[in-house]
């Protein structure tokens, strides 16, 4: 892969925090159009590496670049879903007003109607089959109906990767699949670079052309046949994990206990 | 039956200043609910009191002691609050803390001070029958000034109320932009507080919001509704209070409180059947 195709490009990068490295060293390159797993035990600085290519932490050694330019706050071309609980469901704001809020929200200036913004907008609730509830107050809605909408908020200004952190946790498992097809889905129709944090690697196992993981103060990447292997990942999250295979052929990770790792002390 | 209203200048200026903090009140009053600042607009209205008192002891205009403790307050709120959302619960403890402590101070200056009392009941409960043609351009500069910097900051207000952690990735300025929205509402409070009084200012920052907010999920629309609750109860409770020998900020705040009720009494029963 040429530095030139990547859509994210980490060099010998590292992340400090409160006097202490989250990880360092870290070198990946993600290919545009990818469908990328970040895995990894919890506090292990998965959330740093997204907010880190977001530009809310900065470097504190060694360069990160997305779509060919050094990391940036507020860049359009990321869109992003925080780990986060669930809306207040007091929270009185339409689902369609926060797409729309993806879209200008960020701009100063009194606003004024405008038909593209809104045809826009109605085309990005389109896409993630959430038309039916868009006009109730975003607080009402269902889990897998938040973060349908949160995924449209996130592409509504015309963003090229998607960094979605544990967007499938507290979903059912209808949801989890039903969510995870959709992600899918928008990578492989519109060519958008996705790499979503996850807890739980399965309902996305099916999809992932490659796995980043964040362990032990490390970064690194594999493809998923490398990682997903039961002594990989039993190294990996430093507990027993074991990789079945299914009859009709799918990988089943199993066991997938998580640890607090030592890194996570104090916080 | 509404003849003789407005033959008096006093009612006039009543009427032109009431309508102007009802546009600013209930216009800024939406993103305080939107946000759940309603104590920390609570708070700014009353903590401008002992700074008015302290003001007048020391031989200085109430008003700049009124900005005074004002501005503090809201960057007190605003610093204690830089690392959590608007409205959590660190930032309502520290609106607590520093609304007794408020209070506590106006006390103290109440009892150095030995003029007459009246000054301080009329800061707290209003005399909005009592003003003067300055108090109302005062008052108009104000209006338009906070207007515009909401109607400019507006969109990312709310895209950082409801948000945040979107927001600040998206390039708004998530703290900045709080400690700027606390600091305009901190002006505008002070500067209305002396003029029409703590209860009316407090009164039309809360309740206008809050009925807005229960009727509608639209931004724009809830914006809207706000300032037309605002207004209503005002000129409404004005010209009750002057055809009647009840005191304006007791009609003022039993009709926006009324009102607020009715909505929610309603909405309640219509999610029940």
């Amino acid at each position: 892969m040429s530095p030139g195709s990547s859509a994210v490009a980490l060099d010998r990068a590292a992340v400090r925090l409160d006097g202490r490295d989250v990880w360092r060293d870290a070198t990946l390159q993600v290919g545009q159009g990818e469908f990328v797993a970040v895995l990894g035990p919890n506090g292990a600085g998965k959330s740093t590496l997204l907010k880190a290519l977001l530009g809310l932490v900065p470097l504190s050694a060694g360069t990160a670049e997305v779509f060919g330019r050094p990391v940036r706050r507020g860049n359009p071309e990321i869109g992003y879903l925080p780990q986060r609980r669930r809306f207040d469901p007091d929270l009185r704001i339409r689902a369609a007003d926060l797409v729309r809020l993806g879209l200008d929200g960020a701009s100063w200036g009194v606003p004024t109607p405008s038909v593209a913004k809104r045809s826009r907008v109605a085309d990005m609730i389109a896409l993630v089959g959430a038309s039916a509830y868009a006009q109730r107050a975003i607080g009402e809605l269902s889990g897998g109906e938040q973060q349908r909408i949160l995924i449209a908020q996130a592409l509504v200004g015309g963003a090229r990767m998607l960094l979605l952190d544990e967007p499938l946790d507290s979903l059912d498992l209808n949801n989890q699949q039903a969510i995870s097809e959709l992600i899918r889905g928008v990578c492989r129709a519109e060519g958008v670079t996705v790499l979503l944090v996850a807890h739980d690697v399965n309902p996305i196992l099916p999809f992932i052309d490659r796995v980043v993981y964040v362990a032990g103060g490390h970064v690194l990447c594999g493809h998923p046949e490398e990682v997903i292997r039961t002594d990989t990942l039993t190294r990996l999250y430093g507990a027993p994990v074991e990789v079945l295979r299914t009859t009709d052929g799918r990988l089943v990770v199993v066991g997938l206990y998580e640890p607090v790792s030592h890194h996570a002390d104090g916080h | 039956m509404l003849g003789g209203l407005l033959d008096f200048h006093f009612m006039q200026n009543a009427y032109l200043a009431g309508t102007l903090v009802a546009l600013l009140a209930g216009g800024a009053g939406y993103f305080v609910v939107l946000r759940g600042q309603s104590f920390a607009a609570h708070m700014l209205s009353q903590v401008g009191f002992p700074g008015a008192a302290a003001a007048v002891l020391l031989g200085f205009s109430p008003v700049l002691g009124l900005v005074a403790f004002c501005v503090a307050a809201a960057l007190a709120i605003a610093w204690m609050g830089r690392d959590v959302e608007a409205g959590s619960r660190v930032e309502s403890a520290a609106v607590g803390t520093i609304l007794a402590f408020s209070l506590g101070l106006g006390l103290l200056f109440y009892h150095l001070y030995v003029g007459s009392a009246h000054g301080m009941f009329a800061l707290l409960f209003g005399s909005v029958l009592g003003i003067g043609d300055r108090d109302v351009a005062l008052t108009l500069a104000v209006v338009v000034a906070s207007a515009a910097v909401l109607a400019w900051a507006g969109r990312p207000l709310v895209f950082a109320s409801v948000d945040p952690d979107v927001a600040e990735a998206r390039g708004v300025p998530v703290r900045t932009l709080s400690a700027g929205f606390l600091l305009v509402l901190a002006l505008a409070v002070a500067v209305t507080v002396q003029i029409v009084g703590t209860l009316l200012v407090f009164a039309l920052l809360v309740a206008p919001g809050a009925t807005a907010l229960q009727l509608t999920a639209r931004p724009l629309l809830g914006l809207a509704v706000s300032v037309a609750v605002a207004l209503a109860v005002t000129w409404l409770g004005l010209a009750l209070a002057y055809f009647s020998d009840y005191p304006v900020g007791f009609l003022i705040t039993s009709l926006a409180f009324g009102l607020y009720a009715l909505v929610r009494a309603s909405r309640a029963v219509r999610s029940w059947a």
